[in-house]
């Protein structure tokens, strides 16, 4: 029983990291119709960033962390939609696809050949100890985890629907053309989600990249399953990110425990087959209907 | 009354002008064919290799064109699907001592197989859920490569793996198994051309044009699109048929998802929908590498730069810039002969 506590609270932790990257992806999705197939590099990338401004500038962590958190949502929020969404919109979802799937490699890559083909250490605001919750040790970062990430779920729910600026990125997300006879800026609300989703990215990267350390090929699994929970939950929702999220952590961790740590990776993909076969627009998800 | 309605749209205008077009593509066939034959006898055993693995994963690459480029399926399995053809023909005659011939044909039924397997529960939900089964299946699959070592070898991988003769004459030399190869790469090639051309293909691209008129027009969507993935999945198999005895050595690392990401770039890259757009796009793939062998490990990301600069230039890929560079110097307006 202790121990199925300890692997709950690490399958919540890690189920959180994917929602905030699945929120991203949902978010995106929504209101540029773009599938990113890049996202799992996108939580990657801003912990080796700021490694490297921390290297580069000499910076104390904090600066450092700034400098590279700020790079990030420059570079991957604005700059990605300008420089790669923007023109290729037009030509329809699969060259935007994969050019996405370009800019992963580049991602990549970049982190190895710039950065370091190595796992590097990443500094942790909290101490890395256990508690113990009946009988059960439970990692203190894990708990930090859960909380910041809730917390920030928390905020851009309240964000999104109550916030004046939030319900015109909300309207954007649910019918564009509507939004833009309403007068809502839509140009500026797409730019708006691209910058929320980068700025999501960093805050799962700085909290997973302690325990997973910064590593280049960290992406795959985390993009992996971010898409797996976005599926999963239904992506036109992101409730539904969230819900997919936390059950895939759940029964990754669950997998791992008490099935067999070198299938592990297969369980959440076998749970996404049935899904897609039983309820094929996600647990949460609306049916959408059929676009001619 | 319905047939000029279908004339004067815009996907029709562009099959009028196949024909000839296509009459160019077989004769490119056969030319590239009889140059690739001779080419290598001068480029020693490594340039040679290349060459040949160029034309193996041309076709891997054409398989998924057919799945991608004329049925507008997202596939994220193909070099799965390459692995269990390379796995099943290295099997087959390494421990069965089975001819390669047969081990070839194998691969091919039962990469099909597999691919109907697969596609249809997730195309009887939605087109795009292929894509999310794929990558599931993608995965499951390397993950039985590298955990099965009873099978499979693990990430040992499988050696020994025998080349193929033909009528007594062993081509176990990089040159004899290269010219193998030609041969092979433009049979398939030509099967494909040809299934391309008959009304059975062109039912393939009114599928990707427009799926729901090709419905009202009477194609049985779901079959066809079923088809097509399967298909495209087999030549997969056969490239894995291929490509092992190519390399002689076998291991899960080139049949990970992120291979079949990278087979997906190829077909864009080299230009979705065109007959040799895949060979284009596995030149640029597999061959320029070595070109930027002087930018070291930095390769990939010039590679991927080219593509992203390429898809955002012309979303056609290479195929799209040439044919309308052809069109400028030629003096013709997209494709009006």
């Amino acid at each position: 029983m202790a121990e199925f506590l300890a692997y709950l609270i690490a399958g919540i932790a890690t189920g959180a990291i994917y929602a905030l990257a699945a929120i991203g992806f949902t978010l995106v999705w929504q209101t540029s119709q773009t599938i990113n197939f890049a996202q799992g590099e996108f939580v990657m990338l801003p912990a080796v960033l700021v490694l490297l401004a921390i290297k580069l500038f000499g910076a104390p962590i904090w600066l450092g962390a700034l400098i590279g958190i700020a790079a990030f949502i420059l570079i991957f929020g604005v700059g990605f939609k300008l420089a790669v969404v923007d023109p290729m919109i037009r030509h329809g979802v699969l060259p935007l696809a994969i050019a996405t799937m370009a800019l992963s490699i580049i991602m990549k890559e970049g982190a190895k050949d710039g950065f370091s083909a190595e796992a590097q250490k990443f500094p942790s605001f909290v101490p890395t100890e256990t508690i113990s919750v009946f009988g059960a040790a439970i990692s203190l970062q894990h708990v930090a985890i859960i909380a910041v990430a809730f917390a920030v779920i928390g905020l851009l729910q309240w964000f999104v629907g109550g916030t004046k600026l939030g319900r015109q990125m909300q309207a954007t997300a649910q019918n564009p053309t509507v939004a833009r006879i309403l007068g809502i800026p839509v140009e500026r609300m797409v730019l708006l989600t691209f910058v929320i989703n980068a700025a999501l990215a960093v805050v799962a990267s700085v909290l997973i990249s302690p325990i997973y350390l910064a590593k280049f090929s960290n992406g795959e699994v985390i993009g992996l399953f971010a898409f797996i929970a976005a599926i999963v939950g239904g992506f036109n929702q992101v409730r539904g990110a969230l819900v997919g999220g936390l059950i895939v952590g759940i029964v990754d961790s669950m997998a791992a425990a008490y099935i067999s740590t070198s299938y592990r990776l297969a369980v959440p993909l076998v749970l996404l087959v049935i899904v897609i076969l039983l309820k094929p627009e996600g647990l949460m998800g609306r049916k959408e209907e059929r676009r001619v | 009354m319905t047939a000029p309605a279908t004339h004067s749209a815009a996907p029709a205008a562009r099959r009028l002008s196949l024909p000839a077009f296509i009459d160019g593509t077989l004769l490119t066939l056969v030319a590239a064919a009889i140059i690739l034959w001779f080419v290598p006898s001068g480029m020693g055993r490594y340039g040679t290799y290349v060459l040949s693995l160029w034309l193996v994963m041309s076709v891997a690459v054409m398989g998924l064109n057919l799945t991608l480029g004329y049925a507008g399926l997202k596939s994220l399995a193909q070099a799965a699907f390459m692995g269990i053809g390379a796995y099943a023909t290295a099997l087959l005659t390494s421990k069965l001592g089975l001819n390669w011939y047969a081990s070839f044909a194998i691969s091919g039924l039962l990469t099909f197989s597999v691919g109907l397997v697969l596609g249809f529960p997730a195309l009887r939900v939605k087109a795009h859920y292929l894509a999310f089964v794929t990558l599931a299946f993608s995965t499951l699959i390397w993950l039985v490569l590298r955990n099965e070592q009873w099978l499979t070898g693990g990430v040992f991988g499988l050696s020994n793996i025998p080349r193929p003769s033909f009528f007594g004459l062993k081509l176990d030399g990089a040159l004899a198994f290269h010219r193998f190869v030609v041969v092979v790469t433009f049979l398939l090639a030509v099967v494909l051309w040809w299934m391309i051309r008959s009304p059975w293909g062109r039912a393939f691209t009114a599928l990707r044009e427009n799926p729901i008129r090709a419905a009202s027009l009477g194609i049985d969507t779901r079959m066809y699109t079923l088809l097509a993935f399967a298909i495209g999945s087999a030549y997969a198999g056969f490239a894995g048929a291929l490509y092992a005895p190519l390399v002689e050595f076998i291991d899960p690392s080139p049949f990970s998802l992120s291979q079949s990401f990278f087979l997906l770039l190829m077909v864009v890259a080299g230009g979705a929908g065109y007959l040799l757009g895949p060979f284009i796009g596995a030149l640029l793939g597999v061959v320029l590498p070595e070109w930027l062998r002087f930018a070291g490990s930095l390769y990939l990301i010039i590679f991927a730069g080219i593509v992203m600069l390429l898809l955002i230039a012309c979303p056609q890929g290479m195929s799209g810039l040439l044919e309308r560079g052809w069109n400028r110097l030629t003096g013709k307006t997209g494709g009006s002969r």
